[in-house]
């Protein structure tokens, strides 16, 4: 068993630490694991993106042309990725940032207005926690309690106070995408 | 030691601390600058010694000069980096002092780019610096690999008063794993008996890459060749995946060893019956296994993240007996493993026979698909 | 008489100064430098724990003249070399000795460096305005119009640029806590340059930063004239464009009595 997952957005919208936490949640569950950032000149602003793949046996390439998922918290990131997924796969997209429809037919995929969420929640920073608890309902391949634990396991000291919070975006994100997802037609 | 999520340049770092590495001499250079951050707040804190140098070629001189007291030392830097320091890696070679080098190459030639390459094979393993030696140089593929052979590069430089490079990639530099730190290693107090620190007590010592007289020159080298021959006796280190009934093989070290195995778990997925070796030791460079596994399988599949460095070597141990074929992707681009299993299956279903020239008839399937990508632009 | 008056000794080898021959040409001054560093190392009691740097230049055999621990560095790198033996050495006793060609030209950023950084180590710079181990060719402290192989009509600084003062530029830096320049060319030069030496070295036991006395020398054999005449071009030619000067003495230095 492999998952892969690319979370993709702007610089500055958490994708890295949205695919740390799921890597933390993944080594915390004894499964194998990677999580590779695209690394670039750029230090604010710029694309960002990261790669984490889950399995069961010593992970190959931490990098696949295919992912079986993929976050895009901004519309760049939507047309680099959504061809990509395999078919059967999984796509949480930022409804916010994105004003068009899914194009792709062959895989779930949620758009979800996330940064909203985010906003009523009282901190936008939350977007990527929202659309990685979209994604794990899309995805089971972690109860959410795992990401939760790993965030309270590892998130810095100083954040420990938004840990409440972080919980509460991960929930009304998976409750989301319990609504609203579009299945696999045909 | 519980499994922690690092990534590869602080699991370095933190490798060679626990490792007991006295002084740390590095100079800012993506994408492994990650390392020298990590030991800029972490040797201080132990009372050890970091220092930024002003350049890699002064990075290189002050770990001759630390080396040369009988410290545990290293640097760390990328391709461009490491051109730099060739210089002091020939001095170090001809001091026989032991020096650690991190080398977490990027895309070449030239300035190039940051993203992960194989393109420093030649320049490390078989060159480099002026005149005749062999660095040990140790090619890690995760995380926790990277940790192991950092911490046995030390206890190797030491036991062959030689430069051990862990020849990483920007991937392993900048991919964060699981992987289990070693236990931390008590600094030494007792130091070899060439070690140059004051003539207290004892006969002045003199440390020196210089034998004016060519005949007292050439003993110097005889014994660096006395010591490889002992390094390639003792020292070889690889890794194989699913060869035990296979018909094929790939070969790869680093990040194109471990991009292969995916390849080759879905080939298996298929029913062709390929393995993969993974040389861990590029120098010492396992000759013999490869010409062992030749005997074994019908075609070998050379992988790498350059032009074909590595193939030379393989086509070096195999001598002619089996065709050799060669995949690479160049200047900073990592394969997919898609691009492996191609080859893979392409290899296993041909009914022609292969090119006597692996890189050439690479090179004319590879213009096609450089003709598609710039079509795509 | 004589039993009541035992002989003195007045002159003697300093321990610290190897008892072999050197291989340096008639006439030069680097055996006049060599002898002022073992000097002062013998009379502070540093010997033992004295580690020197030797450069690539004609002084690359140096290391063969002293009795105390050294190594032998790549061209210009001694100030790097020796920074990380001082680093993880910080009480022992470390000193470069560098030509001009290897501190003022391939090595201009290693020194700089070392300099700006406080390293805390002495570096003995000799200045003879030309590279004397490759054949007399032009060093970035040769003189305007000075010929050498590789200036045969002179040094043109149209062309060729202009010689360097390294004491002036390194005692600009924060990090410098003794920086003079003194010269070889007759005993009572040699005496101020023994005393500079010996301060340079104080300065290292202070833990004042970077130390360095430039001496003015002689090459005779590069120069193409008699040594006795090198002497006087040191004085006449190279003290006018290299003035022999403290350029920066750390406050704490003042006073020390020696």
């Amino acid at each position: 068993m492999q998952i892969e997952v690319v979370i993709a957005g702007f610089g500055g919208q958490g994708v890295l630490f949205a695919g740390q936490v799921l890597a933390y949640a993944a080594m915390d569950n004894n499964m194998e694991v990677t999580w590779i950032p695209s690394y670039g000149p750029e230090m604010r602003g710029g694309t960002a993106n990261c790669t984490v793949i889950l399995g069961d046996e010593a992970i190959g390439s931490p990098l696949v042309r295919n992912p079986k998922a993929a976050i895009v918290l901004n519309l760049p990131s939507l047309e680099k990725y959504e061809s990509l997924v395999v078919p059967g796969g999984a796509l949480v997209a930022n409804a916010s940032l994105i004003n068009r429809s899914p194009q792709r037919t062959d895989i779930n995929s949620v758009f979800i207005p996330a940064n909203e969420i985010a906003e009523s929640l009282g901190d936008r920073r939350l977007t990527n926690m929202v659309a990685l608890g979209a994604l794990l309902t899309l995805l089971p391949v972690l109860p959410l309690q795992a990401i939760e634990q790993a965030l309270r396991d590892h998130l810095p000291e100083r954040h420990r106070r938004l840990l409440p919070v972080n919980y509460e975006a991960l929930k009304q994100g998976a409750i989301f995408a319990e609504r609203e997802s579009i299945e696999i037609s045909g | 030691m519980p499994r922690e999520l690092l990534k590869g340049n602080e699991a370095i770092a933190e490798a060679g601390v626990r490792a007991g590495v006295q002084a740390y001499f590095g100079y800012p250079i993506t994408p492994q600058t990650e390392l020298l951050e990590y030991m800029s707040w972490r040797m201080p804190q132990l009372g050890r010694t970091f220092l930024q140098a002003e350049s890699e070629v002064a990075a290189i001189n002050m770990v001759y000069g630390a080396a040369c007291t009988g410290a545990r030392v290293m640097s760390s830097s990328s391709s461009p980096g490491v051109s730099l320091m060739m210089e002091g890696i020939s001095y170090i070679a001809g001091t026989e002092v032991p020096v650690v080098l991190i080398d977490v190459m990027r895309g070449g030639p030239g300035l190039g780019n940051i993203a992960p390459s194989q393109g420093d094979y030649n320049q490390i393993v078989h060159g480099g610096g002026h005149g005749d030696y062999h660095p040990i140089v140790l090619a890690p593929a995760s995380v926790q690999e990277a940790i192991d052979l950092t911490v046995l590069a030390f206890d190797l430089a030491d036991k062959y008063r030689t430069v051990v490079v862990v020849l990483a990639d920007g991937n392993i530099g900048q991919m964060m794993e699981p992987a289990e730190l070693p236990p931390m290693q008590d600094i030494r107090t007792e130091y070899p008996d060439w070690a140059v620190r004051g003539a207290q007590g004892r006969e002045r010592r003199l440390l020196s890459s210089i034998y004016i007289d060519p005949n007292v020159e050439e003993v110097l080298n005889y014994r660096i060749m006395q010591r490889w021959n002992e390094i390639q006796k003792n020292e070889i280190r690889y890794k194989e995946y699913y060869l035990e009934d296979a018909e094929y093989a790939v070969i790869g070290f680093g990040t194109a060893g471990r991009v292969a195995l995916s390849a080759v778990r879905a080939a298996r997925a298929e029913g062709i019956r390929v393995g993969l070796f993974r040389p861990i030791s590029l120098s010492p460079y396992p000759y013999a296994r490869i010409e062992a596994l030749a005997n074994q399988v019908k075609v070998m599949l050379v992988t790498e993240m350059n032009a074909g460095q590595m193939l030379e070597d393989v086509q070096k141990a195999t001598n002619g007996r089996i065709p050799i074929e060669f995949y690479g992707r160049m200047g900073g681009v990592m394969p997919f493993p898609d691009e492996i299993l191609a080859e893979i299956q392409r290899i296993a279903h041909s009914l022609v026979p292969f090119d006597e020239n692996p890189r050439q008839s690479w090179m004319k399937r590879h213009a096609e698909l450089l003709g598609t990508l710039q079509g795509k632009q | 008489m004589l039993a009541t008056n035992p002989t003195q000794v007045v002159f003697k080898r300093p321990k610290t100064l190897a008892q072999v021959p050197t291989h340096y040409c008639p006439g030069c001054t680097h055996g006049v430098a060599h002898r002022l560093i073992a000097e002062v190392l013998d009379e502070m009691g540093l010997r033992e724990k004295a580690i020197g740097v030797a450069p690539v230049g004609c002084s690359v055999f140096a290391y063969n003249y002293f009795d105390c621990d050294f190594v032998e560095a790549a061209h210009g790198r001694a100030p790097a070399m020796a920074t990380g033996i001082k680093r993880v050495l910080p009480d022992r006793t470390v000193f470069t000795y560098q030509g001009d060609g290897d501190l003022a030209s391939i090595g201009m950023a290693e020194i700089l460096h070392a300099a700006a950084r406080g390293e805390n180590f002495t570096v003995v710079f000799i200045n003879n305005a030309i590279y004397g181990m490759t054949g007399g060719q032009m060093a970035p402290t040769t003189l305007p119009g000075q010929k050498t192989t590789s200036s045969p009509s002179g040094r043109d600084v149209e062309q060729m640029g202009f010689p360097i003062r390294m004491a002036e530029i390194l005692s600009t830096l924060d990090g410098a806590g003794y920086i003079v320049r003194r010269s070889l060319h007759d005993p009572k030069n040699i005496r101020l340059a023994k005393k500079a030496l010996r301060l340079a070295f104080e300065a290292q036991q202070r833990g004042l930063g970077f130390s360095m006395v430039e001496m003015l020398s002689t090459c005779p054999t590069n120069w193409g004239i008699p040594p006795i005449e090198s002497l006087r071009w040191v004085e006449e030619h190279m003290v006018p464009v290299y003035p022999l000067e403290d350029f920066k003495v750390s406050p704490s230095l003042a006073g020390l009595r020696l």
